[in-house]
């Protein structure tokens, strides 16, 4: 049994008042959950403290939240490891998720995970003492929210996950036995089966930060389940559907962040990049986000130069070409002028460092061998592919990853 | 007022697959459910589901197995509907998407489970009740125009006509707190089990007997409620459950000793006897001082080639290594007996009909009865599909049947006075609620379990009634409408008394020892006397008690050997 301190971020939609933070001392073994202690506060002190919750073995998917700014599922996650982390924030001085002094707009999305700030240093639990960090509990982000750690998931959540036909379309009579498949393509979709639609990755999602409209890593990894599944008659018109959609599969930044969250190991990100090549492989190749142009470029770049030349990859991103340094086609031209907006914005903030990062073709070259040696890695997998899928391959420290070709290293070193 | 031909309560398996099989014949169906649907129970059934599909085995040794594994308590012909429907009813859930787990040749591929004959359960990892029903809520979205979905809807009530039919229901929208009187021509309990009365249990806090109660409450019959069965293998303490799946795979149970324990209860089928079996003979090992200083025995899945743990048993990797802190890949878990599953529930027939007119019953909330003394592994998917579906297409037949009268508005306000009277129950006039059921849970599971007797049985019965009337003035903080989790916990607080009081009447009642009922007072199965189900029904100061045969056909009562 140990004491910890749960700061959570309430919010009661009929007291009139806007969000606050609020401490409740709960007394539990540390490895039980952040959720067992959420109920405790809520048995023993205020019955209205709001949280869907259901199953306590993280298979039922009502618990979605953020502890210590991280959005996960309060059942997963045990208390004394919370606690552990939030000591150790404490300790690095990372800002906490959120100022204690910011307040919701009731009834608007809350904050995500980008909007860090402010600080907690009205709090009186931290004042020195160093084992007194409390666990920040809040509402997960991307969702408005509903009352204390409840969020609205139908307007957010269920309407992406509807946009994505999310049921199987075979075509013609059902067999009279069942379809026969490869074994192992039923394994590779069971990964995006295993989601169940909690909302962490949705909540923990920068890309949906930006840009609400984003189909998001949960409706995408269900779009997955049917690309992959060779039972499905309607591959090629889902991944036109989802790569001509703005908001679609080249909406996603590859941060990561929804592989971090999701508490079930899909790696929605993975099933974002699945659907990515599957396009490729279809010839869906003429979206207008230009999001397979880009990927072809990035591709064809690495292949060529070993490194990536941000400019020229804008340029190539609009029209495939890379026939010469500063010889871009008119598309090219076209969709260079339209970024001009964003390329300024890029210099005026200083993502761009060097105004001569801009100018296609002049990207300063890597020290050393570097770009021969990141060539002959993309040569290396490109022979070797693998796809990573848990459930085939399992989290097994003792699996070993196949030797590198040696001979193959050595003609480029 | 909503209106609805067929209105199905509860979105777990039974009751998806009851609104899907009911809008397949044409009426307008509603199904609603106090947590949004892919929240259900039945997504925490892992190891899978049964049928004889496999060229070689037959729906007569699945019906035979299960039989067996009731102790003969199980209704025969409706364990024959059962099993002799299932393959069409596998091959159904593959055509709609499910992610069968598939043989080298590409075809459905089975794993083993205990008390059964044949290698007949066929599964998706161990993620099967969720796939099945995440792939059952797709086809809910499909089918959206002819299913209207009401999510986060919580019932208080059913509502009657004067006839005493079964009209409707009352209903609370948990968004807002307003309340709402559904009419319907039929109405379909498929609300699940209730485990929530005991503590530990594998059970989800929503778990609660809201079905179970509410048709008990309007004078239906329950069946079968002391049989409830201990699963041999949760997690000490927390109460999560390991899937059988892993004993399917070929892990061991040992003791503290090291001794494979099996071998003394059930020499040829070990491990994979029936759960009753099972959890009977860990309990011993543990009484009698041969298990692990907290309270527990061992289960040993390091026997399993890891690569298929990987692949099958992937769920319980996370369990293992989130909630106990075990790498299962390289150590034993200790584990024990849990609550798990009730096989009584709301008596019905072979469509799902029960006594009250108009008023079905589906999934772990009926009691058909096909499980009897003790559910067979991976049969519980089956009975949510297969009543489901026929309680669906029966439901629908009799809204087509006629118009009948409408539910009285009096049940509304009813309910809403009710409500009313809960919230303005002022603080300290009485216990908390999640006192009340703390006390319940902590009191079922010491003399209300594995090994019972008269004493405690009576002891239980006897706090169970205390609490009712300690219920009755517990008070809620929350005095809002939005969400209000406070107001809706102390309604399931009585469900699950009205759950325990009945339980405990039934165990009391059966002087002998049948499957999960197991009394130390009376430790023979005597089918002379008590080869007949347990009847419940409301009357003036609690459940009065009848009886009924046991429907045999073609299976003689024998004795059981695992």
């Amino acid at each position: 049994m140990a004491e910890y301190t749960l700061k959570v971020r309430r919010y009661q939609p009929e007291s009139g008042q806007a969000a606050y933070w609020e401490e409740f001392k709960v007394d539990l073994d540390p490895s039980l959950s952040v959720l067992d202690g959420l109920l405790q506060a809520k048995d023993r002190d205020d019955g209205s403290l709001a949280v869907r919750c259901s199953c306590r073995a993280a298979i039922c998917g009502s618990c979605g939240m953020k502890v210590n700014g991280s959005s996960t599922l309060g059942c997963k996650t045990q208390i004394g490891e919370a606690h552990e982390q939030a000591n150790r924030r404490q300790k690095e001085d990372v800002p906490p998720p959120m100022g204690a002094d910011e307040e919701y707009k009731p009834g608007s999305a809350a904050p995500g995970r980008g909007s860090n700030g402010g600080s907690i240093s009205d709090s009186p639990a931290v004042a020195g003492a160093e084992e007194a960090a409390p666990i920040v509990i809040e509402p997960m982000g991307n969702m408005p929210v509903i009352k204390d750690l409840i969020t609205d998931m139908e307007s957010t959540h269920w309407t992406k996950i509807r946009r994505v036909t999310p049921w199987l379309l075979p075509h013609g009579e059902a067999p009279e036995r069942e379809y026969v498949v490869e074994p192992e393509s039923m394994i590779d979709i069971t990964q995006s089966m295993a989601c169940i639609q909690c909302g962490a990755c949705v909540s923990s999602c920068l890309s949906m930060e930006a840009d609400p409209d984003f189909i998001g890593p949960a409706a995408l990894a269900k779009a997955y389940r049917f690309v992959g599944d060779p039972r499905d008659a309607e591959t090629k018109e889902r991944l036109h559907d989802l790569a001509h959609d703005p908001h679609g599969i080249y909406d996603c930044t590859h941060c990561f962040s929804c592989i971090d969250a999701c508490p079930k190991g899909v790696a929605p990100m993975d099933q974002i990049m699945r659907l990515r090549r599957a396009a490729a492989e279809e010839g869906v190749d003429d979206d207008p986000n230009n999001g397979a142009n880009h990927v072809t470029a990035f591709v064809r770049m690495i292949e060529k130069k070993g490194t990536n030349d941000e400019a020229l990859l804008v340029q190539e991103s609009h029209a495939l070409g890379l026939k010469g340094k500063l010889k871009p086609s008119k598309g090219a031209i076209e969709g260079l002028l339209k970024s001009l907006p964003t390329v300024l914005r890029a210099i005026k903030t200083g993502k761009a460092r060097s105004p001569s990062k801009v100018i296609p073709g002049v990207h300063p070259k890597l020290p050393g061998g570097s770009q021969d040696e990141v060539r002959a890695i993309y040569r290396h997998a490109e022979e070797h592919r693998e796809e990573f899928n848990l459930y085939i391959k399992g989290e097994d420290e003792d699996f070993v990853e196949p030797e590198p070709d040696e001979t193959d290293m050595e003609e480029t070193a | 007022m909503p209106k609805h031909d067929v209105l199905v309560i509860g979105a777990g398996l039974a009751g998806q697959r009851a609104a899907l099989a009911a809008a397949e014949q044409g009426v307008s169906v509603g199904i609603l459910s106090k947590v949004h649907p892919v929240r259900s129970h039945s997504n925490a059934a892992q190891g899978g589901i049964n049928a004889a599909l496999n060229p070689g085995d037959s729906w007569e040794s699945h019906a035979f197995d299960t039989v067996k594994g009731s102790d003969y308590l199980g209704d025969q012909d409706a364990i024959s509907i059962m099993c002799e429907e299932a393959p069409e009813e596998i091959l159904h859930l593959e055509h709609l998407g499910v992610t069968f787990h598939r043989n080298e040749e590409g075809r459905l591929g089975t794993r083993a489970f205990g008390g059964a004959s044949a290698a007949r359960t066929y599964y998706v990892a161990d993620i099967t009740g969720q796939a099945i029903m995440h792939v059952l809520y797709e086809q809910l979205m499909k089918h959206s125009e002819q299913v209207a979905r009401y999510e986060e809807w919580f019932c208080t009530a059913l509502a009657l006509d004067e006839e005493g039919e079964c009209r409707g229901v009352v209903t609370r929208n948990v968004a807002d707190g307003s309340m709402e009187l559904f009419e319907a021509k039929a109405v379909i309990l498929a609300c699940g089990g209730n485990g929530q009365v005991w503590k530990p249990t594998t059970n989800a806090l929503i778990c609660t007997g809201d079905g179970i109660a509410m048709a008990y409450r309007v004078g239906a019959k329950l069946m079968d409620m002391e049989m409830i069965q201990y699963h041999p293998t949760t997690l000490a303490g927390k109460g999560f459950l390991i899937t059988e799946g892993a004993r399917g795979e070929g892990a061991h149970l040992l003791n503290a000793k090291g001794e494979r324990f099996m071998e003394r209860y059930a020499p040829n089928k070990m491990e994979l006897a029936s759960r009753d079996v099972v959890s009977r003979a860990e309990q011993t090992e543990i009484d009698e001082g041969r298990g692990f200083p907290d309270g527990t025995v061992a289960l040993d899945i390091t026997v399993v080639p890891k690569k298929r743990v990987h692949e099958a048993l992937r769920e319980i990797v996370l369990v293992g290594r989130d909630f106990a802190g075990v790498d299962i890949t390289r150590e034993p878990i200790h584990i024990k007996p849990g609550n798990h599953y009730t096989m009584g529930g709301v008596k019905t027939d072979v469509d799902g009909r029960t006594d009250v007119p108009g008023l079905y019953a589906a999934g772990e909330t009926a009691c058909v009865s096909v499980h009897g003394g003790n559910r067979l592994g991976a049969n519980s998917l089956l009975d949510t599909l297969i009543f489901g579906r026929r309680s669906g297409v029966d439901a629908a037949a009799r809204a087509k049947r006629g118009e009948g009268s409408r539910p009285s508005r009096e049940a509304l306000e009813a309910e809403q006075a009710q409500i009313d009277a809960i919230a303005a129950r002022e603080k300290g006039s009485g216990r908390r609620v999640s006192e009340i059921k703390l006390e319940l849970g902590t009191t079922m599971d010491a003399k209300v379990a594995v090994f019972r007797d008269e004493a405690g049985i009576a002891e239980a019965l006897e706090t169970v009634r205390r609490l009712k009337q300690e219920a009755e003035s517990a008070y809620v903080d929350d005095k809002g409408r939005i969400f209000n989790q406070d107001l809706l916990a102390a309604i399931e607080l009585g469900y699950m008394l009205d759950n325990a009081e009945c339980t405990c009447v039934a165990a009391l009642e059966r002087k002998e020892s049948r499957g999960a009922q197991y009394r130390t007072d009376f430790p023979e199965r005597n089918d002379e006397e008590w080869l007949k189900h347990i009847d419940l029904q409301l009357a003036d100061d609690g459940p009065e008690i009848s009886y009924s045969e046991v429907t045999i056909t073609q299976w003689e009562p024998e004795e059981r050997r695992y």
